[in-house]
């Protein structure tokens, strides 16, 4: 029975893995290293991780250039390791991307402010590197056991980054929320997933989606599909905290250190949208018509209660984080428009484009908030950003740009995001949906421009000088160019957004069965 | 012999058993075995539904669900520690769980 | 091959692991719905034996009655509990809380029951002294990338608790 190594791990499996393997390495490095710093050392923590994240985009940028050469052979999307279960194909690529600078750019925000908050731990920029490594599995993994480990592995060290203030009061009881909920959706997810393995018998995505669909030909309103469908849904709408099961967010943002408020909203975000996506569009399809009018009224109520008890908020970080639920509200929409027999179409293409420029717009502004915090100031409420104009006018000026980017203005990235979700439900016949969500974005206008009110109009009411550390500096930097430069030159990008979906999921399982 | 959808109900049950402690327990450490029994029941339900397709992945989900488990819950009781030292209370009402 | 366990074992197994749930939520003091879910816990392990799960049973025996539930009993000694017995038992939304759970029962029921047809009753048994060598080979093969990454978890798990639960705040 005895079977020689090179069976059990192949080269592809090596090269397909190698992106998770930097990034395991680089952690392991610096909780090994942080213990031979001396204390005023600890934020080379932080560059030994920043290093990891570089070699790891080197290595997702090797996987990038032999799915090229693969193609050019005529093979594309046929890159599958570990027997069926990783599936590194463009879609994943273009994640692992965005899961990298999401971590690189938060990694910067934090280092000062790690310093400010005296919990300046090597711990911390670990946990970061293996989150990643938890997101990647998400993105790429074909294989619900992967997809479940790999959303555990991203959760719990979410769980303790929140809570990663021990001082805080906060901080901790925001991170014993959201573990209780994010622990409860777990096990409805899980549960979901066990009523899909008995249905189809196999723990692969593809194999479960060839079941499901001869499975759904036979008998159309098979109750036990309808009640996987129902609770593996739960589960993910949990994790993208899209109303009903948002309560987690506001909480959670609230009282987690800023750099990782902002990390939870674009990087952990994107993982849950790369799950949602995958689960979806690769596995659910045969169950569209069924899941159609849930998502729908959804997002409805996603948009609704995000946009509305985003407008009577105090607390900066509270506001953005319903802010961030009414943007999940949004992309929603593009789910439901789009057609899901062809992923590359425009409804899905605008989840893509929308995730990254969210990514780099709500960064940009969580930057700007963490830059508030200073030694006796805890600078997330909106007092505290009232007359920045005058004590740092760049400051103020770019969190005008993310806020004006955020409300999706023209000619900054928000926009397209926004254009490509409203045109997909324009093209697929949503009138009513695309008026209804138009509506909603004139009303996100209002909040976003409480904040620049504040800043511009009111005066200081502290004299404490606002400093920037230059790692901070960086990372405002990377993300006003992001938002600014993919708002006015969107064609690459909008290019990148449609390659990652250029695959059609049939070949992808056709590849997975030869 | 047993049929397979009877271990189903019973899994049925105890998830419903494990959802209901979630909602109305006010005692966080009873919240999380609640969680546990949750997750248990998705075992059961997987191990039966291998037991009924003869293949063993089902059994290789139980055990990356038991390690799951075990993970969070070390990493929930240590937080469960932490907010204990700040407030000294478990009563979730306190840290307002719920609250909107 | 004639079947281990007679009909009688499934229906006392599982009347156990159904009235220790029902304990596990309605005691008041933590310790006893701890003990309670250990037999709770117990039970599933004589069940998945039913199954043809050896390897499960030992490890729910060993990792979840064995493990998990030591450290709950810790926890619990380590925190006040004569405070906590003093507080009110239920929530508020108790009535609440009950209904939901109650429609969410009777809603997979529902669906078993109508269901059934879908999940025949006989089904052949797979040679259970293959087992656990089956699930190793399981493992090292199809779930090799998932065995890695829990792997990593664990090492979080225990990097959080420490630095969650650690005494000093330097």
């Amino acid at each position: 029975m005895a079977m020689p190594l090179h069976q059990f791990f192949t080269s592809t499996d090596y090269l397909l893995s190698l992106p998770m393997i930097m990034l395991a390495l680089f952690g392991m490095g610096v909780l090994i290293i942080d213990l031979l710093l001396p204390p005023e050392w600890k934020r080379a923590n932080a560059w030994t991780a920043l290093v990891g994240l570089v070699f790891s985009a080197i290595a997702v940028y090797k996987v990038q250039i032999a799915d090229r050469i693969a193609e050019a052979h005529g093979q594309a999307g046929s890159f599958v390791g570990f027997g069926g279960s990783l599936v590194a194909d463009r879609f994943a690529i273009y994640f692992y991307y965005l899961f990298l600078a999401g971590a690189a750019i938060a990694i910067l925000m934090s280092v000062k402010y790690l310093e400010i908050e005296r919990e300046q731990h090597g711990e911390f920029y670990a946990l970061v590197l293996f989150s990643v490594i938890g997101m990647m599995c998400m993105a790429s993994g074909y294989d619900i056991v992967l997809l479940f480990v790999g959303l555990e592995l991203m959760a719990l060290s979410t769980y303790v980054l929140v809570g990663f203030l021990r001082r805080d009061q906060r901080s901790n009881e925001a991170a014993l929320k959201y573990l209780l909920l994010g622990a409860f959706s777990s096990g409805i997810f899980a549960y979901g997933l066990s009523l899909f393995y008995g249905l189809a018998g196999s723990t692969n995505l593809g194999q479960i989606a060839l079941t499901l669909e001869q499975h759904f030909l036979a008998n159309p309103k098979d109750p036990v599909a309808i009640l996987a469908l129902l609770t593996t849904a739960t589960g993910l709408l949990f994790k993208i905290a899209a109303v009903p099961f948002h309560q987690w967010a506001p909480d959670a943002y609230e009282g987690a250190p800023t750099s990782i408020t902002g990390y939870m909203s674009v990087a952990v975000k994107a993982a849950g949208w790369a799950l949602l996506l995958r689960i979806f569009l690769y596995m659910l399809y045969p169950l569209r018509p069924i899941y159609l009018p849930m998502i729908i009224f959804v997002s409805l109520a996603t948009l609704t209660a995000g946009n509305l008890a985003a407008l009577t908020q105090s607390n900066l970080k509270r506001l953005l984080a319903y802010s961030s639920i009414a943007h999940v509200g949004y992309m929603l929409l593009g789910l439901v428009a789009g057609n899901t027999n062809n992923a590359s179409s425009t409804g899905i293409k605008g989840i893509m484009v929308y995730l990254l420029v969210y990514t780099f717009m709500n960064l940009g502004a969580f930057a700007v908030i963490t830059s508030l915090r200073r030694r006796d100031i805890i600078g997330d409420e909106i007092d505290d950003i009232a007359g920045l104009m005058f004590k740092a006018p760049t400051e103020a000026i770019l969190m005008l740009v993310f806020l004006l980017s955020l409300a999706g203005i023209p000619p900054l990235a928000g926009f397209w995001g926004k254009y490509f979700i409203f045109l997909s439900l324009i093209e697929s016949g949503h009138y009513a949906l695309a008026t209804v969500a138009v509506l909603y974005a004139v009303l996100g206008l209002y909040y976003y421009m409480r904040i620049a009110n504040a800043m511009f109009m009111r005066r200081a009411e502290t004299a404490e000088p606002v400093s920037l550390s230059p790692g901070l500096r960086l990372a405002l930097a990377i993300t006003a160019l992001g938002t600014v430069i993919i708002g006015i030159f969107p064609e690459v990008f909008l290019r990148a957004a449609a390659w990652s979906l250029s695959v059609p999921q049939a070949s992808a399982v056709a590849g997975l069965l030869k | 012999m047993v049929p397979i959808s009877y271990y189903l109900v019973l899994s049925a049950i105890l998830f419903a058993c494990g959802v209901l402690g979630f909602l109305i327990k006010r005692n966080v450490i009873t919240i999380f075995m609640s969680i546990e029994l949750m997750l248990n029941a998705v075992n059961l339900s997987f191990v039966a539904f291998a037991s009924y397709w003869q293949a063993l992945s089902g059994q290789v989900f139980v055990f990356f669900v038991m390690v799951v488990a075990a993970a969070e819950a070390a990493v929930g009781l240590a937080i469960i520690i932490a907010v204990f030292r700040t407030r000294q209370t478990l009563n979730p009402d306190r840290v307002n769980l719920l609250k909107l | 091959m004639t079947p281990i366990a007679p009909t009688f074992f499934f229906y006392f197994l599982s009347a156990v692991a159904l009235i220790s749930a029902i304990l596990v939520i309605t005691r008041k003091n933590p310790v006893h719905s701890a003990l309670a879910l250990i037999v709770t816990l117990l039970s599933l392990a004589g069940l998945y034996l039913m199954l043809y799960a050896p390897f499960v049973t030992g490890v729910q025996v060993i990792v979840y009655a064995g493990g998990i539930m030591v450290l709950f009993l810790f926890v619990i000694m380590l925190v006040n509990i004569e405070r906590a017995m003093k507080e009110e038992e239920f929530n508020k939304q108790w009535i609440a809380g009950l209904i939901a759970s109650l429609l969410l029962g009777g809603l997979f029921l529902a669906v078993y029951f109508k269901g059934r047809a879908i999940f025949p009753s006989e089904f052949t048994k797979i040679p259970e002294q293959m087992n656990t060598q089956q699930v190793g080979m399981l493992i090292f093969q199809n779930y090799l990338l998932p065995f890695e990454i829990a792997s990593l978890l664990l090492l979080v798990a225990i990097v959080g608790a420490v630095v969650m639960a650690k005494k000093k705040l330097s």
